[in-house]
């Protein structure tokens, strides 16, 4: 292993963070240029957002900092001399640490063994007792606590998230990557813990580049700005002197934004989607549904709003039969529905689940093979239901890439290779591509850009313009207020709240949220 | 002590027996409980302990020195792991059918290099009692110990121990547990794969010097009926916990001594039925353990099997 010293701080005691330039930086995958010719500057102590469409190169840009990918070309400064970084470990030893889009904490360890073991100079033999005390002291320092002694993976998201940044600041890193990182948080807890790195910053203790599609985070907390596109860097200066109009042309260019999605006038129809008296375990065999009662009319959307792990995802598992039904009765248009393909494909449901990733896509199958799930047994990609044609599968594929602008090297390319947005895209795609009855959608606008947002937001309103009966679950509150007709409010496992949205609030919605 | 009580017979051969024959199944669930939390299978310790058993007689034959043989059977054990750890780090190679083809070419390695050992006759580990103190026969012969299942034991407390406290111990849990998490703190995974393989196969290697040197104590084709393999169900069954791998191969062991237990008093029905007890069990518990979330989330989440 080779040795790296620490680069020494810049001038002046009472600044410890550390700055960093990248000096034309490009990476190319194969036939796609991911990064042209980047250069952005970070001063130290300075937060520093890093913005742009899905698929622009933000996670390629760091990743290639950390030495997770290596550049084909240019080169990263730090502190103003320039820093070899092979790998993740050199990265650590200079000082730059990241949180990773995905969680890298490793689940079956406990947060004191994730913490411990990331130390560079970790002991060969722990003393968990001094370990301990250790940690004790060092999270007395902190402005926020996580527990130490559950494994990772019984935290809850937030927690995890917390926990990352812990651990970077642990290792005493001094430029802090942070890629979407309140994705995964409530609004409450992504301002507490940005104003805390912002904390950090004014004190000139770290400096922080923070990828995010939330202008409301950017105009809040960072300092400075550099824009992507399409691999290039087109733009950026101070947030002081630019406004979100100025930002979000810079990341869409002269591309036309769809407009706000219109809500057509109609009464809602018959009840498609009826829920009642559900109940099911979580993981940990505990109640995640205990009486759950919903019904979703045809042309209407219905908004399940409430704070994460109140059993919404364990719902949207139920109905997509990922997760047994302990009790009670799902009936779609007035037949009792089994979650099997047939009953899928006859009742016309669809659905959009949570990290799409995981529960949506063989990670590793092509984009074309991803996207043809729902309908590779039928003609014409199917003769006899058996035999396959890959053909019309391509070029199905093709036309879907195009309509919902999948950004993909090719549908050949694996799915797990595309930016975490263009996952979502390629699997609403997919989704939203037939006839739809009843369509059940979780968080469909996590990590998405602004534009895509729209886009997406727009493709809902018109499926229930169209008539489909619509379950929306998404812990953004302005999402539900903007696209539901009813919002309904779940709290430990049920419902106890619905109302029309037009005749409701944010803080009769909060109440309930918070179990009252 | 009335030593004739058929009840007290029958637990004592249950006892003895479990001590006796439990030996190369704790080595070897040792050895691939630490390879699976690294995240790999090998499947091929079938034929790590059968070349182990043969290596070891050989050279406690040549040498003198059954603990000679012990070593040179834990090297050989090492080699065969290093090679399916080697194999295994070249892309789009499957651990398992690696694991299989390992097995034969370990079995067969035995068979071929075996051939001169299958007459002479080599220095054997000797075994020491733990009833001695009684001055009961009976008691005496139950409690035959041989030292390798207590280094066994050692090993399992040891593996335990440093699973939970050692830096080593918990880069393996974590590359078996997320790769993406040990390459992102610059741990290289396959190495560390290359490394937990190579030191299962050693222990494995061990176990089958015990089959050769000590029960049955001698060496010849068929020495070994399977033990690898169920080993390696064992670590499933112990849910990749180093301690309770030493127990599911003693509880292996004994309930492989029902059958001939209950014979020595003159209980012959159902002799076949005993003898499959110990696969019977086996089975039963993991049907019964299949649908636990507990089980689930002890599982390495990189394993081949389970991904
Ligand atoms: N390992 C890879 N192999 C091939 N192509 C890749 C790989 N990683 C990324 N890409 C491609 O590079 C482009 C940029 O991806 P990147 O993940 O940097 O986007 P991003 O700006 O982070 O988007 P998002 O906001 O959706 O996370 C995408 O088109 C993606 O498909
Ligand atoms: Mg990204």
């Amino acid at each position: 292993m080779n040795v790296l010293t620490m680069p020494s701080p810049p001038a002046g005691d009472a600044v410890r963070a550390y700055s960093l330039k990248t000096i034309g930086v490009s990476k190319i995958f194969g036939p796609l240029t991911a990064l042209d010719d980047v250069s952005i500057s970070v001063e130290a102590g300075e937060f520093h957002a890093l913005l742009g469409e899905n698929g622009a190169g933000k996670s390629t840009l760091v990743k290639c900092i950390m030495g997770f990918y290596s550049a084909d070309r240019g080169k990263v400064l730090l502190n103003g001399a320039e820093a070899k970084i092979a790998n993740p470990r050199d990265a650590r030893a200079n000082g730059i640490g990241m949180v990773y889009q995905h969680f890298t904490l490793v689940p079956s360890l406990t947060g004191a063994e994730n913490l411990v073991i990331s130390r560079a100079d970790a002991p060969s033999i722990f003393d968990w007792k001094k370990e301990k005390a250790g940690l004790e002291a060092f999270l007395n320092r902190m402005p926020f606590r996580v527990p130490l002694d559950v494994p990772v993976s019984a935290l809850a998201a937030g927690e995890k998230q917390k926990l990352e940044i812990l651990k970077l600041l642990y290792l005493d890193q001094r430029l802090l990557i942070l890629d979407e990182p309140t994705s995964v948080l409530t609004p409450g807890e992504a301002d507490e813990m940005l104003g805390l790195l912002r904390g950090m910053t004014q004190r000139k203790e770290v400096s922080v580049i923070m990828i995010t599609h939330k202008f409301r985070e950017v105009t809040a907390f960072a300092d400075s700005v550099s824009v992507l596109r399409r691999g290039r860097k087109v733009g950026g200066g101070k947030v002081s002197e630019l406004s979100v109009e100025d930002m979000a042309r810079m990341m869409i260019g002269d591309t036309p934004i769809r407009d706000r999605a219109i809500r057509a006038d109609r009464a809602p129809g018959d009840v498609v989607l009826d829920l009642s008296a559900l109940y099911a375990d979580d993981d940990e065999g505990l109640p995640a549904l205990d009486q759950f009662n919903l019904k979703v009319h045809a042309g209407e959307i219905v908004g399940i709003a409430g704070v994460s792990g109140n059993g919404q995802s364990e719902l949207v598992e139920v109905l997509s039969g990922q997760r047994p039904l302990k009790d009670g009765r799902i009936v779609v248009k007035d037949e009792i529905f089994e979650p099997n393909r047939k009953s899928y494909a006859k009742l016309k449901i669809f659905g959009l689940p949570e990290e799409p990733l995981k529960n949506a896509t063989v990670p590793r199958m092509t984009v074309a093979e991803n996207m043809a799930f729902r309908t590779f047994d039928q003609p014409p990609s199917a003769w006899l239901g058996w035999w396959l044609s890959v053909g019309p599968m391509r070029t199905k594929a093709r036309a879907l890439i195009k309509q919902y602008r999948v950004k993909t090297s090719s549908p050949e390319s694996a799915i797990a290779d595309l930016s975490g947005g263009n996952v979502q895209r390629a699997v609403l795609a997919r989704e939203l591509s037939g006839e739809v009855d009843l369509l059940i959608v979780a968080n469909p606008c996590f990590g998405l850009d602004f534009a895509s947002v729209a886009e997406i937001r727009a493709q809902i309103m018109e499926q229930r313009n169209r008539g489909a009966a619509v379950l929306l679950v998404s812990e953004d509150l302005d999402e539900i207020l903007d696209l539901a007709d009813r919002v309904a409010v779940m709290s430990a496992g049920t419902i106890n709240y619905v109302s029309p949205v037009g005749s409701t609030n944010r803080a009769e919605i909060g109440k309930h949220m918070a179990g009252h | 002590m009335s030593g004739d009580s058929p009840f007290i017979i029958v637990l004592l051969a249950i006892v003895g027996g479990a001590l006796r024959v439990s030996t190369p199944f704790m080595f070897v669930a040792l050895g691939e409980c630490l390879t699976e939390k690294s995240g790999r299978v090998n499947l091929g310790l079938e034929g790590t302990l059968v070349l182990g058993a043969m290596c070891a007689y050989a050279i406690s034959f040549h040498s003198g020195s059954p603990w000679l043989g012990v070593l040179a059977a834990g090297c050989a054990g090492s080699l065969l792991g290093a090679i399916h750890g080697y194999v295994c780090k070249l892309p789009r190679v499957n651990d398992i059918a690696i694991g299989i083809a390992m097995m034969l070419f370990g079995t067969g390695l035995a068979f071929f290099f075996g051939k001169a050992y299958i007459q002479p006759s080599a220095p054997r580990l000797e075994s020491f009692s733990l009833g001695a103190w009684t001055g009961n026969q009976q008691i005496e012969t139950a409690l035959q110990i041989n030292p390798l299942l207590l280094v066994g034991v050692v090993v399992a407390i040891a593996m335990s121990w440093a699973f939970a406290n050692t830096k080593w111990g918990l880069i393996v849990r974590m590359t078996g547990d997320s790769a993406p998490a040990a390459r992102a703190m610059g741990v290289s995974v396959d190495m560390v794969r290359f490394l937990s393989t190579t030191a299962g196969g050693f222990l494995a290697g061990v176990g089958g010097a015990f089959l050769s040197l000590f029960y049955p104590g001698s060496w010849n084709q068929g020495l070994s009926s399977g033990q690898g393999l169920m080993a390696v169900a064992l670590v499933i069954f112990a849910r990749w916990d180093p301690i309770r791998c030493a127990f599911a191969a003693l509880l292996f062991g004994a309930t492989g001594a029902i059958g001939p237990a209950l014979q020595s008093v003159g209980i012959t029905q159902g002799y076949y039925f005993f003898n499959a007890a110990p696969y019977i069990l086996t089975l039963l518990v993991m049907i019964a353990s299949a649908g636990s979330k507990q089980a689930a989330r002890n599982v390495p989440g990189e394993l081949s099997i389970t991904k």
